[in-house]
């Protein structure tokens, strides 16, 4: 089965869930978030079955145009998985959390147009989907814009919620703005080099005169992309968009759309990157900077935070710094070490494991503990101690604890920067996880040591948020003691 | 089959986890690993205690577990027995028997995986394991200041794991190996340079776990107000893994490293033994008492590495010394820890402002406490003598008199002025607990029944046995 069918099933999934919210009673939508689920389960399973025009080189579909601007290889398909794993889970999240969608959009007891909130991310999903295939930066731009345009909606979803009106009005300026940098940008690549397509794109910096125009262009790209990633100096929006946007989609945007922000500047980069390179050593220097301020920043402006919503998003920040490190120590990889992009595409999976693991616990706080602030958590280990525990694990991991996934993805990426002797992004790399040592263990702290507030009730999990936590933390283990899985993934 | 004697108590904690009676499957796992840990002193050699799992190809990276040598053995000992003491000591709070038996657990699992784990990674990890249940134990059911105490502990111990972590990546990075063995066998000649800061890196983060002064203020607040069994288990045996650490990894690894920092090591440990010794000489609680005078202990141990790092491949008589201290420093503050707890469970207090006379209402509280303190001491025929006889000889091995005191050998002589401390606060301690006057908490206090002898009757035969035939460890070692 040719690759792209993929995308366009997912678009056609999503289609298909307009029109189901469109004919569709308003008492309960929860089925339309089902139907997505089983749908996203079977792009899942076909993923297996999709191949590049390399496996069938004579059949009529792999002469297509197509291919000009869109691949399939191992990396594709890993981040393809990625992006549709992601959208399961942010699916499954917002049904146990349709009774804040419904408050905040229509009047309560009615569902209307909450369905639209199972339909947007898959068509999210194909826009990561088509950036994880990214092969010309102008088809990259439109996946890109496919997946922003589509934030937009999904941040600002809870009409009548004051604060997600706020992040959307934000997230939609600052991301015009980061659009802008992209466009101006690839013009000026294209400039540079005379080629849009990433493939030509070797061949055609080892003539460039002055690499000058080149580096401005560069800078430009990565910009926008760092604001995807959330990357410092461009990671203004996010504490306040995270913490407005309804928690399905804070949820999404931090994994999903970091996710596919990566694979995009792998793509990107790789070109820049390679020995032949002649901007290898600036494109280096700058994601180096990019790194240690980002680690900085998202480490140590997360340490005061008392919103546990907000909190993560700073932990994102910092996770996007150790993720730019292991960029910035760029290695192919060899018999000893796991070069950069597995250790990014690793990184990245277990981000998506503890962190949506956390959030299906945020949003089970914050519809039975009307708060999302780490007070909130107080007396979690006697009011749900088996949730205490999973809830335990996942910050355990998060923080990078031994034994969990989330240690051996920051393993990687300091085996990657002790090895190309990145000093200074070791020793910040280092401060920086001692600091996420103390803001998450912060709210372990609060589960376990302080007493629950006077009022406050057993905390019952609906059914698909306890098996999906049950999962996510078991998986948070396994793959700290087992991590070939994920690995094997990547070949 | 050391597997089996690492995943027995995780076994044993999800057993109770699922719904098992938490004593009774806490118990029958730490004697089966008790059994299992004689088991392999008595027969170190035999292959069957191998086990390796690969678990990553790129980097390499093996779930393996091995006896190195005499030394991970007797730690491997040392865990299982005071495993067994602390399950048997103490009483978990009402309706909290999960929590109690189950960290008491996985510290347990924690320390023997990392003593018994050939490779880096997991030897790291292991040690990890154990201290989360740690934190929690200290903060959800300790006594006292408990908050302030486990919040202390997790910070200053996730910062020494930080650093160590720094320092043993950097490690692994420059010898292209995580295993243990091939790495020891290998002797890769490290760069100095990079053997200073390796060094560095690994003395900081290992003194911080084991209470190097000044990072030691963690420590005697966390066991004042710890649970029994946590106290014993990370006091006994937890503290050991930094120790281990340093004779596994930095003295063969790094010779010329540890020489670069021998002077500060010998004034850091001697902050340990004297500053610390000062401070719990003036202690009013027992529990905190018993907690600094651990602190001032390592500091013997850290003179017997002092030692080795001197005169690199020479001394003999050092390490030994080193190993033979850990274990009895482990099981003698494990016993303390452990008869501590009766004295506040029969009398209420461990200030010893309202206590006094006690040894006439519990005779046998106060006779094997008075062992235990005789231990710490290092009176002759408890295992702590030989320890501690050991590490000031090892200081004056290889000593030329014409050549004048070296540092190791001044500070030896310093630290001789510790046994004089210990000996002032121990026995002042057990004269203000024990002797005098009964006052109204101790007249009527209950003595040791059965069950709560049991414990420490195993503590007090080990350091008897090792203390009369120090040769029992020593042929380990050979």
């Amino acid at each position: 089965m040719p690759a792209y069918y993929l995308e366009a099933l997912t678009v056609t999934l999503g289609l298909i869930l307009l029109m189901a919210e469109a004919f569709s009673t308003n008492r309960s939508k929860a089925w339309i978030g089902g139907l997505a689920a089983a749908g996203l389960a079977a792009v899942i399973a076909l993923l297996f079955f999709a191949v590049g025009p390399d496996a069938k080189p004579d059949a009529a579909w792999s002469k297509w145009a197509v291919w000009t601007f869109y691949q399939f290889d191992g990396l594709a398909r890993f981040y393809k998985g990625f992006a549709l794993v992601t959208t399961l889970f942010v699916v499954l999240l917002s049904i146990d959390f349709r009774s804040i969608l419904a408050r905040f959009t229509d009047h309560p007891g009615s569902e209307s147009g909450t369905g639209e909130f199972y339909a947007l991310p898959v068509f999210a999903c194909a826009g990561m989907m088509w950036m994880a295939s990214a092969k010309d930066l102008a088809g990259a731009f439109v996946a890109l814009e496919l997946v922003t345009i589509t934030f937009y909606i999904l941040v600002a979803f809870l009409r009548r919620n004051v604060g997600s009106l706020e992040a959307g009005v934000k997230y939609l300026i600052l991301g015009a703005l980061s659009t802008g940098f992209l466009v101006y940008g690839i013009a000026w690549i294209y400039g540079a080099t005379g080629t849009m397509s990433l493939a030509a794109l070797p061949q055609a910096i080892a003539h460039v005169q002055s690499p000058a125009f080149l580096l401005f262009g560069i800078a430009l790209v990565m910009v926008a992309l760092g604001f995807k990633v959330g990357a410092v100096p461009m990671q203004a929006w996010i504490p306040d968009v995270y913490q407005g946007a309804p928690t399905p989609t804070t949820a999404f945007l931090s994994v999903g759309s970091k996710a596919a922000g990566f694979i995009l500047l792998i793509r990107f980069l790789t070109p820049f990157l390679a020995e032949t390179s002649p901007v290898r050593g600036q494109v280096l220097a700058l994601l180096a900077v990019l790194a240690c301020a980002t680690l900085i920043f998202g480490n140590l402006a997360a340490i005061p935070q008392t919103n546990f919503k907000r909190l993560l998003a700073y932990s994102s920040i910092a996770h996007a710094g150790f993720l730019l490190l292991a960029l910035a120590a760029w290695t192919p990889g060899d018999a000893n070490l796991l070069g950069s992009v597995n250790a990014v595409s690793f990184y990245l999976a277990t981000y998506l494991i503890m962190t949506l693991g956390a959030f299906f616990v945020l949003g089970q706080i914050r519809i039975q503990a009307d708060g999302e602030r780490i007070e909130d958590f107080n007396g979690l280990g006697k009011r749900n101690p088996l949730l205490a525990l999973a809830m335990t694990v996942l910050l355990a991991a998060l923080a990078g604890v031994p034994l969990t996934a989330g240690f051996l993805g920051k393993f990687f990426v300091f085996s990657l920067a002790v090895k190309q002797g990145l000093w200074w992004g070791v020793g910040l790399g280092f401060v920086a996880a001692a600091a996420g040592f103390y803001y998450y263990f912060k709210t372990i702290r609060a589960m376990w040591w302080q007493p629950a507030a006077a009022d406050a009730k057993a905390l019952v999990l609906p059914p698909v948020t306890k098996a999906c936590v049950a999962v996510l933390t078991i998986a948070s283990l396994v793959f700290g003691l087992w991590p070939q899985p994920i690995l094997a993934l990547l070949q | 089959m050391l597997a089996l004697l690492v995943f027995l108590p995780v076994l044993a904690f999800l057993a109770i986890l699922c719904g098992a009676p938490a004593r009774l499957t806490a118990i029958a796992a730490s004697v089966v690993n008790l059994a299992l840990g004689i088991a392999a002193a008595a027969a170190p050699k035999a292959a069957c205690w191998a086990f390796s799992v690969p678990v990553l190809a790129t980097p390499k990276l093996n779930l393996a577990f091995g006896l190195i040598d005499g030394m991970s053995v007797i730690l491997i000992l040392l865990s299982v027995i005071v495993t067994l003491a602390a399950v048997l000591s103490g009483k978990a709070p009402e309706g909290r028997e999960k929590l109690w038996y189950g960290s008491s657990l996985l510290i347990s699992a924690g320390a023997i995986g990392a003593f018994a784990a050939t490779d880096l990674f997991f030897f790291y990890a292991f040690h990890e394991l154990a201290l989360i249940p740690t934190f929690l134990m200290i903060g959800i059911l300790g006594r006292g200041d408990r908050r302030d105490a486990a919040w202390k502990i997790t910070i200053y111990l996730g910062f020494g794991s930080i650093v160590l972590l720094a320092g043993l990546v950097w490690l692994a990075s420059v010898t292209g190996t995580f295993d243990l063995v091939k790495m020891l066998a290998d002797k890769t000649a490290i760069d100095p340079a990079a053997q200073k800061g390796i060094a560095a890196l690994l003395l900081v983060g290992f003194g911080t776990l084991v209470s190097l002064f000044p990072f030691h203020s963690w420590a005697a607040p966390a066991y004042a107000s710890a649970p029994a069994p946590v106290a014993m288990l990370h006091s006994g045996v937890l503290k050991k893994f930094g120790l281990y650490g340093l004779l596994r990894l930095a003295i063969p690894l790094l010779p010329d490293g540890m020489q670069v920092w021998l002077t500060p090591l010998l004034v850091l440990l001697l902050g340990n033994i004297l500053w610390v010794g000062l401070v719990t000489v003036s202690q009013k609680r027992l529990d905190l008492l018993l907690g600094n005078s651990s602190v001032m202990h390592m500091g013997y141990i850290f003179l017997a590495i002092a030692a080795l790092a001197a005169v690199p491949g020479g001394n003999t008589i050092a390490l030994p010394a080193a190993v033979i201290l850990m274990f009895a420093h482990g099981i003698s503050i494990a016993l303390q820890f452990s008869l501590a707890d009766n004295i506040e469970k029969s009398t209420g207090s461990l200030d010893f402002a309202d206590l006094g006379g006690l040894a006439k209402a519990t005779p046998a509280l106060a006779f094997l406490f008075g062992i235990g303190a005789m231990a710490s001491i290092g009176l002759p025929g408890l295992a702590n003598f030989s320890g501690e006889v050991m590490v000031f000889l090892s200081a004056f091995k290889n000593y030329d008199p014409s050549a004048g005191l070296g540092p190791v050998q001044i500070a030896c002589i310093l630290a001789l002025w510790g046994v004089v401390i210990s000996a002032v606060y121990m026995l002042r301690a057990y004269r203000n607990v024990f002797q005098g006057p009964a006052v109204a908490a101790t007249e009527s206090a209950a003595d040791l029944s059965f069950a709560d002898r049991l414990p420490a009757l195993l503590l007090v035969i080990a350091l008897f046995a090792v203390g009369l035939y120090p040769n029992l460890l020593l042929s380990l070692l050979k």
